[in-house]
């Protein structure tokens, strides 16, 4: 099987600082890979090359046996790719549903219409997908109102809303108590087999990274240091460095 | 030919400086407290009167007493600055941008009226400054002393400013507060100290610039309108919180006016704004300004849901509609012309609200728009040879066209800039409209632009407008509930969430931004066959100032508040107007204590009551969840 999410060469520099220097790895359907490395390592900046939102400088993205490097992130997401942010960005001033049904909406390729209600529009798959994420009783309450663990679960259904074939999750469980971010990466898991949607995140905490991984992928000093499954990553000598320290490198988690 | 240009770039260069000063003291204030003080162009008005009476006290001939003069009135200025920063300002620095902006406002009025009361209307020519009186001759023409020691005066000032803002305490925790406020605050620096002390000091300098004008100009009520759209133009164009950045603008702006009247005097006044545009479309933040940390939605309440309307409010809409049907059989005659005018307002306010409140596009020309479709009704009577309804179905047009043009530019900018951006556009508008006398007749205006013989009784022009400006404001209403109208708000809350699910924020907003535009064309037009003729004041800065107004003290937030505030705004000012000469005081006063009453604005404070009344009846079980950590 042809892997959902292929990245070659990927490179950006920031001045004189290569933040993430030509860097190759690849994502199946179905399959969780997680992206670690100690702060400063090039994650978030690998990460928003690959949907669009920071140009590269160098390498190439394939999505779905499609070039989609240079590609805005609206035109990345009407491919296929769903995202969350490391601090969550939903609409305020919309309820839970509201903010579903706008991603229903704007799939549906309904933004431009002028007339009817939008409240009325796609209601059930809306609550279907609340649903799947746990968030189906408090759908008619105002996103600005919500917990910090609530309005990452309704990121979540906003981003698999056009059943995409990849999610990117920069940072999933950030600001989350323990107990909920196994509960949420647990969630993750489920509907990424169940829908074979390819996730590709990033994350701080080891404990969700070991539980909730296929693979894992070892970010250093924007080089790509270390693949492969939690085992094999756990005994790298290189990642052990890294993480544990040998002199070189501060920070880490 | 070289003396000339030499003598206009002195010109320049003279006016620039009392630019500056004012300027400088906006954007000070603006950096610290993120209040846009309309109030500062009252503030040099106030030094110019002030420095007037004293220096005319004191001895205008002594040096002492002028000089003294002018200072004292500087001083007194910024003691009325603090004071106004502890009463007023002190109270609303949580209320969203737009309501501070509104309370500035406030003041504006209230001082125009103050120094109206003790300076009374006519122009009060200033003395010529000891020892500055003489002329100096340079390179072949006169050129009197003190434009050379107003020339000086800039420099000099950017120097003291420099000084105290790198090398001083006070300056050194302006500068952190403007780059960071909460940090500052975290720290432990007295923030209400500072923020008093700016805003003192801010007035102060303004002040200063006005009071320094007094030998060069006559001091007169205008001045503050004129000094703070000039100012907000220099400030924007230097980049906001940038004391250097104004300067530059300043001296631009300055030399541009010296030489615009020379090269181009058929758009000197367009000039300006459109060398501002041009500023703002390559560096949008100013030639010294930085991108705004955070985003423009950094302080005030979240917005509450927008919800359609309920079955009572509902009732209210169709009971005000029909007591609007009915009231020409019981009101008296003169009352249909008001009743037509609020319904043209109505839907004027309906549509600045549309791209203000689920747009988030703040515009400070709305009147633009207005004025075009006015004029687009005119002309097309007047040049086209069009009857009624033709003219009123091709003016929007010429709205429309302007929308398209000048919402292009202004959706590649945010909050204050983009306010901005719209100021200077309907100056531009409004400046082809004054000086493009052959085809608009200049200030004398279009006259004889009158309805169609059907429609010429009084009765049928209200019922008409009524039935336009209803579909209009039920249009807009629909676009607002529909997905369009939930991608235009998706935009406005999360501009990185709507690109990331495919909407595209910016050419969401350009429509939003020519349906507005459209929308106040139909307002325009409907009001120039009202008034049989039509003029530039139609798009000048007060009318857009009567729009905002009236969408602010309905609320924002809410889609029936710009109705309910267009009413009461024309109703109050009619009633101020009649009751009163200084019904500007009393208007000024009322917004400002609105203001810090309802800071949701009328309508969205009643739904705020509502909501409050609906969540204490019943424990809802979902109140136990803890507030969002962000």
């Amino acid at each position: 099987m042809s892997p959902v999410l292929e990245v070659r060469n990927l490179g950006k520099s920031f001045g004189g600082v290569r933040a993430v220097d030509d860097v190759s790895f690849s994502v199946e359907a179905g399959k969780l890979l997680a992206l670690i490395g100690p702060n400063g390592a090039g994650k978030t900046t690998c990460f928003n090359m690959l949907n669009g939102q920071l140009p590269s400088d160098r390498g190439e993205v394939i999505f779905d046996g499609r070039k989609i490097t240079g590609l805005k992130p609206r035109e990345v997401w009407r491919l296929g790719v769903g995202r969350t942010f490391q601090i969550t960005a939903t609409f305020a001033s919309m309820s839970v549903r509201e903010n579903v049904q706008m991603a229903l909406i704007s799939h549906a390729g309904e933004t431009w219409t002028l007339f009817g209600r939008a409240k009325d529009r796609h209601v059930a798959e809306a609550d279907a997908l609340l649903k799947q994420v746990g968030m189906l009783d408090q759908a008619e309450r105002a996103c600005g109102v919500l917990a910090y663990g609530d309005l990452k679960r309704v990121e979540l259904a906003v981003a698999i809303a056009n059943k995409p074939k990849l999610l990117l999750m920069d940072e999933p469980t950030a600001g989350m108590a323990p107990r909920e971010r196994i509960a949420l990466m647990a969630l993750t898991a489920e509907i990424a087999r169940e829908r074979g949607i390819a996730v590709l995140f990033t994350e701080h905490d080891m404990d969700v990274v070991f539980a909730h991984s296929d693979a894992i992928l070892v970010l250093d000093r924007g080089k790509l240091i270390a693949k492969g499954r939690a085992e094999e990553v756990r005994n790298d000598p290189a990642v052990r460095a890294v993480y544990l320290g040998s002199g070189a490198t501060s920070g880490g988690h | 030919m070289i003396d000339l240009i030499f003598a206009q770039t002195l010109n320049g260069l003279a006016s620039a400086s009392s630019l500056f000063l004012v300027a400088c003291g906006l954007s000070i204030i603006f950096g610290v407290t993120r209040i846009v003080n309309f109030a500062h162009g009252s503030f040099y008005m106030l030094g110019a009167y002030l420095a007037f009476t004293l220096v005319s006290r004191f001895g205008p001939a002594d040096a002492l007493g002028f000089w003294g003069g002018v200072l004292l009135a500087a001083v007194i200025v910024a003691a009325l600055g603090a004071l106004v920063e502890i009463v007023i300002l002190r109270r609303i620095y949580q209320a969203p941008e737009l309501f501070q902006l509104l309370a500035t406002f406030g003041l504006v009025l209230m001082v125009q009226d103050i120094a109206l009361g003790i300076w009374g209307p006519e122009d009060k020519l200033g003395p010529r400054a000891p020892g500055f009186k003489s002329f100096v001759v340079l390179m072949g023409s006169r050129f009197p002393s003190y434009e050379l020691f107003l020339i000086v005066v800039g420099p000099i000032m950017l120097g003291l400013l420099w000084f105290l803002f790198q090398k001083t305490r006070w300056g050194t925790l302006v500068r952190a507060a403007t780059q960071d406020r909460e940090m500052v605050g975290a720290l432990g620096v007295n923030q209400r100290l500072l923020f008093t002390s700016v805003f003192a000091f801010g007035a102060g300098l303004a002040a200063l610039g006005g009071a320094l004008q007094l030998p060069r100009e006559a001091v007169n009520l205008h001045m503050d309108l004129s000094m703070i759209s000039e100012a907000f133009v220099v400030v924007v164009v230097g980049g906001l919180g940038s004391v250097t950045g104004a300067y530059l603008a300043a001296v631009l702006i300055g030399i541009i006016h010296a030489f615009g009247i020379l090269i181009f005097p058929k758009i000197t006044l367009v000039l300006v704004f459109l060398v501002m545009a041009v500023v703002l479309v390559i560096k949008p933040y100013g030639l010294m300004g930085k991108r705004p940390v955070g985003s423009a939605h950094a302080h005030g309440p979240v917005e509450p849901l927008l919800l359609p309307a309920s079955h009572n409010v509902k009732l209210i809409g169709l009971a005000a509609l029909a007591v609007l049907l009915l009231a020409p059989f019981v009101v008296a005659d003169h009352w249909l012309l008001t009743l037509t005018e609020l319904s043209i307002f109505a839907l004027f306010a309906a549509s600045l609200h549309f791209m203000m409140g689920p747009g988030g596009m703040a515009s400070f020309g709305h009147a633009a728009y207005f004025g075009l479709g006015a004029y687009g009704a005119a002309l097309a009577v007047k040049w086209l040879g069009m009857p009624m309804v033709p003219a009123l179905a091709f003016a929007p047009f010429l709205a429309g066209i302007a929308g398209v043009i000048f919402g292009w530019f202004c959706v590649r900018l945010s909050g204050v800039y983009l306010a901005m951006l719209t100021l200077a556009f309907a100056q531009i508008a409004w400046a082809t409209a004054f000086q493009w006398v052959d085809v608009t007749g200049g200030d004398n205006g279009i006259l004889g632009v009158w309805p169609a013989a059907w429609a010429a009784p009084k009765l049928v022009y209200y019922y008409l407008a009524l039935a336009v400006c209803v579909v209009a404001i039920l249009a807009l209403r629909i676009i607002v509930f529909a997905p369009f109208g939930y991608a235009l708000r998706a935009g406005r809350d999360s501009p990185l969430r709507s690109e990331a699910i495919g909407l595209p924020v910016m050419r969401i907003q350009w429509i939003a931004f020519i349906i507005a535009a459209v929308a106040a064309g139909i307002a325009g037009a409907l009001f120039a066959f009202f008034k049989g003729s039509v003029f530039p004041t139609y798009m000048a800065i007060p009318r857009s100032v009567d729009g905002l107004l009236m969408v602010l003290l309905g609320g924002v937030q809410t889609v029936s508040g710009p109705i309910v505030g267009a009413f009461a705004f024309m109703g109050l000012q009619e009633q101020l107007m009649k009751a009163t000469m200084y019904w500007r005081f009393v208007m000024g006063a009322s917004i400002v204590l609105l203001v810090i009453l309802f800071p949701r604005g009328l309508v969205g404070t009643a739904l705020a009551f509502a909501e409050r009344r609906r969540e204490a009846e019943p424990a809802a079980p979902v109140t136990a969840t803890p507030e969002p950590a962000r």
